[in-house]
């Protein structure tokens, strides 16, 4: 039998507000054990919450930036259950009146097609604790310093088909609360984190299958890593003869296999009801605006602008603007060379593999966006070949020196002196008699090889435009 | 001296009749001689109530004149105080004590009252006769066999036996003025927002309000001056302007329209409290106000909706109570299931155990629209009824309680004790201010009288009960063994 995966993704994305979502202590990452936690966050008696506007201000935003209609009047709810991590014994969450209704994004897929997917909602909601298991001696520690920090949790229409769209779908989603500022969304670091809800069904088939839920997920390969176990796991069960068990279960990335965590049957009643310590939060087309005001442009409507203002291909366009950072790299980069295309080529060749390499964020890169643009004007401007530049660019990485430094102190600059061609030329000739008869016998490929023996003598240094006319005359 | 209102003994202390010092003593003194029979007072804060008493003559000296400075003070122990025990009246919190002050002990400290300490309560609020209490039942000064009313008990009897000159108390279904009632003082509970929440120890955030414990509406007034006001750190807290509460205290109440609601005057009601309320009201007509008999036809309904969404918030409030960060914890827990399971069992009360659990239930997967839901549209049918019904009238005027105080130990079926609030309960619903006066005695114990007004018309409701007191001595009166001298 043919299968096909439903899968929909619950996304948490940490909102970098200065401070937590209903106590004013700092929201700072890595900061010592329990540091960043008052009174609230440690649930003293009598303490009370007071929602951020800076995190309703970003909830917003985001359903903005994705087309989604924002709730006029959202409220939160509390969620029971016991966990030391979790102070007050209930988590504030919105449950009926999320403040991000339904939205959508677009995903590109590898054929370079497009999908649609549906977003349910985004609901504002406040992060638990830590529990730290090791070194406690048989007890666990507990570091509230995460307690109350705002998340938001972005769920997706069941509308994913396979691992490479929720792979797509999660970077989507990852460069436009970037490009919005709203989070860093780094998945090491917990400040995104995915869920996923995966079921299979026979294909065509229009009834869903029993699903299941993978937690613990915390990289973009591991994500297509997991659903790809899931989907295979789920159709082993179903071709023996079994039936999949509605349960969560954690990913284990190093063994590649999940394994129960637990059951419906065992799953909590939250109780939800809404939370009385906190008024619906409403708002008007004025404030929405206002925001709306603020939008940066975002990844889809750049990269169409790359493609007809730069005249780039939409494969470029879109690898330049899988970042807000690669995006204001990119255009700085080409305004101050003035050659877009040579931007984009340097930027996702030579720029990209040296990242790789050193696996490097654009941020940490030694050559910053000016620099590089320096380099391509010395090209265009014949004082380096295309060739030496990338000499140069490597020497960049190195030396953080100015461009032309470069250049003139390691001897790379171009000689363009017509002289000094000249005795290149004929030193070429000379040498290479046999290769210059069938020249002259009218083989042009040859030509390139004759040049390219300029080259090397030159050391790359000398101009190939002139090289190639003056042979060309020398030979006639 | 001690029996003096708070606006009489600041006359006194701006007059320097007597020192806040030497009248801080007094009340110590009181407190020390009869808190061994009443149990108002879980702590004392002797040392520094004096300190704060010195402090406050000093300024007094250097001539401020706030109205409550130096005024020996009480708060019930829920609100939550910076360094000095803060219990609940619960074993859980035994020995909490709190890091922070409560935005109502800060405005008291902010306006140079004095602290004599924190009074006995029923535990975690839960309870209308004091008797849920970890540190035992409080007794009524006027009938020590007699419980005081609770939740706020230990104020109510801690003023009606003058250790103190006023005292604060919280009100979720009837917890101010019940015990005002019960013990022959006066109480107001604030409409819902009017007063912060902020270090107030949740019962239900719905519901809860902090107000005044004292000897006189014109008291009264004068400390939902200090006690009222945004703030910023309760978002339910009202944004509504705060009035100088004495200013309409002496308006007349020629052509006040009285309403009398039919069901808080119908079955159930003890003849001789009857009796004592429509005595009140002739005073009223005396003054030129008209009574029109009115409907508040849900009112039957909002026990029973009180008793859903009070527990359901309450199961979650008390949840922070897991033995981790502060409070009781079990000894010796094999693991957290286990700690958490002893020190919520060992910790709580029997009642507290109880309303966790209804509230539980009522918010269960399958039971929240049978219940939660539908709870809420009582409430909003409470609401408009009262709406309605300040239509056609400016206040409401009814009895506090079907009955006087009662025996300790006299009730102990859960929901006879519950009823015990019907006609408090449903101005908690609907938000309403609401305020018990005494209004009489029948067999000898006090009888309240509740008026209630419209959302943020407290100074009117504080005019028509001041004007009831100027013509009436009720608020006056004190149990024999507990007069002064006595």
């Amino acid at each position: 039998m043919e299968w096909e995966a439903v899968i929909g993704l619950e996304v948490h994305v940490s909102l970098s507000t200065n401070t937590k979502l209903f106590s004013g202590t700092a929201s700072i990452f890595g900061a010592e054990p329990n540091t960043e936690a008052n009174i609230f966050d440690l649930a003293m008696p009598g303490t009370l919450p007071v929602l951020n506007k800076e995190a309703l201000r970003m909830a917003v935003k985001f359903g903005l930036a994705i087309d989604a209609e924002i709730g006029k009047r959202s409220v939160f709810d509390r969620k029971n259950y016991f966990y030391p991590d979790l102070p007050k014994g209930y988590q504030v969450t919105q449950l009926d009146f999320p403040t991000v209704g339904k939205g959508s994004l677009t995903i590109s897929l590898e054929d370079g097609s497009e999908r649609h997917i549906g977003v349910t909602r985004a609901h504002i909601e406040e992060n638990a604790g830590k529990s730290l298991h090791e070194d406690f001696h048989g007890m666990s520690g507990i570091d509230l310093n995460r307690s109350g920090e705002p998340l938001l949790e972005i769920v997706s229409e069941p509308e994913i088909r396979n691992a490479k769209e929720a792979v797509a779908y999660l970077k989507k989603l990852h460069a436009i609360v970037r490009y919005l500022d709203i989070s860093d969304a780094i998945m090491a670091q917990g400040s995104m984190r995915c869920d996923v809800n995966v079921s299979i069904r026979s294909k065509g088939s229009t009834e869903l299958g029993t699903r299941t839920e993978l937690k613990n997920i915390n990289s973009f390969r591991f994500v297509e890593k997991a659903i790809n176990s899931e989907i295979q796991r789920q159709q082993d069960v179903l071709e023996d003869g079994g039936t999949v068990i509605q349960e969560t279960r954690r990913y284990d990335a190093e063994r590649d296999t999940s394994s129960p965590m637990r059951s419906k049957e065992f799953a909590n009643d939250y109780r939800y009801f809404p939370e009385p310590d906190l008024l619906p939060v409403e708002i008007d087309d004025t404030y929405i605006e206002a925001i709306r005001a603020t939008l940066p442009e975002l990844p889809d409507a750049k990269s169409a602008r790359f493609v007809s203002e730069y005249g780039l291909s939409d494969y470029d366009a879109g690898v330049l603007t899988a970042t807000r950072e690669m995006a204001e790299y990119f255009e700085t980069v080409a305004r101050s060379s003035g050659d877009a295309k040579m931007a984009a080529n340097w930027v996702t060749g030579d720029l990209q593999a040296a990242l790789n390499k050193n696996n490097w964020d654009l941020a940490e890169s030694p050559i910053q966006a000016e620099r590089l643009a320096r380099l391509i004007q010395r090209i265009k401007d014949d004082t380096i070949s295309g060739k030496i530049g990338k000499t140069v660019f490597e020497a960049m990485l190195e030396d953080g020196s100015d461009v032309d430094q470069i250049i003139e102190s390691r001897g790379l600059k171009q000689v363009t002196d017509s002289g000094a061609i000249e005795s290149l030329v004929d030193e070429v000739i000379t040498n290479h008699p046999e290769q210059v008869q069938q020249f002259r016998d009218g083989k042009e490929a040859v030509l390139g090889f004759l040049v390219g023996q300029a080259m090397k003598l030159s050391q790359g240094k000398a101009n190939p435009g002139q090289v190639n006319q003056l042979l060309r005359e020398k030979m006639q | 001296m001690i029996e003096k209102t708070v606006a009489e003994l600041s006359g006194s202390l701006s007059r320097g009749d007597i020192s806040s010092v030497e009248l801080t003593q007094a009340y110590l003194d009181r407190i020390n001689q009869y808190n061994s029979t009443l149990n108002a007072f879980v702590t004392v804060c002797e040392e520094s109530a004096l300190t704060q008493a010195a402090q406050a003559d000093t300024a007094r000296a250097d001539g401020l004149t706030s109205p409550l400075l130096g005024i020996p003070l009480a708060h019930k122990d829920i609100f939550c105080t910076s360094g000095i025990k803060t219990s609940c009246g619960s074993k859980m919190l035994h020995n909490f004590i709190a890091p922070y002050d409560a935005t109502v002990v800060s405005r008291f400290n902010d306006a140079g009252a004095v602290m004599l300490g924190k009074t006995n309560m029923d535990e975690f609020a839960m309870g209308s006769s004091n008797e849920t209490s970890y540190f035992g039942p409080v007794k009524n000064p006027w009938d020590t066999d007699r419980v005081p009313g609770g939740s706020s008990g230990g104020s109510a009897a801690a003023i009606a036996a003058d250790l103190c000159a006023m005292a604060t108390g919280t009100d979720t279904g009837g917890s101010i003025r019940q015990p005002a009632a019960f013990c022959g003082i006066t109480g107001l509970k604030p409409s819902y927002g009017r007063i912060s929440r902020w270090g107030m120890i949740a019962f239900a955030s719905s519901l809860d309000q902090a107000g005044p414990i004292c000897k006189s509406a014109e008291d009264a007034a004068l400390m939902l001056n200090a006690m009222a006001g945004l703030d910023t750190k309760d978002s339910t807290c009202a944004d509504v302007p705060v009035e100088d509460y004495t200013a309409d205290l002496n308006n007349s109440l020629q052509g006040l329209r009285i309403g009398i609601p039919r069901q808080h005057f119908a079955e159930g009601l003890s003849p001789e409290v009857e009796q004592a309320v429509r005595e009140a009201l002739g005073v009223y007509e005396k003054l030129g106000a008209q009574l029109i008999d009115i409907d508040l036809p849900n009112n039957h309904l909002s026990v029973s909706a009180y008793y859903v969404v009070a527990p359901a918030e309450a199961s979650a409030n008390l949840s922070r109570f897991d033995g981790v960060r502060y409070g009781y914890r079990c000894d010796n827990p094999v693991d957290l299931e286990d700690m958490y399971k002893r020190s919520r069992s060992e910790g709580f009360g029997d009642e507290v155990k109880r309303r966790i659990m209804v509230g539980t239930y009522a918010l269960s997967a399958g039971f929240y629209d049978a219940y939660y839901r539908k709870a809420q549209k009582i409430r909003r049918l409470i609401k408009q009824d009262f709406n309605a019904a300040f239509q056609q009238v400016d206040i409401i005027i009814g009895p506090t309680s079907p009955h006087t105080a009662f025996t300790l130990g006299a009730k102990t079926d859960p929901v006879a004790m519950y009823l015990e609030d019907i006609y408090t309960i449903a101005v908690n619903l609907a938000g309403l201010p609401g305020m018990s006066v005494p209004a009489g005695l029948a067999d000898g114990l006090p009888v309240g009288m509740h008026l209630v007004a419209s959302d943020f018309a407290e100074s009117l409701l504080l005019n028509v009960a001041h004007q009831f007191q100027l013509n009436t001595d009720w608020h006056r009166l004190r149990a024999t063994a507990f007069e002064e001298g006595h």
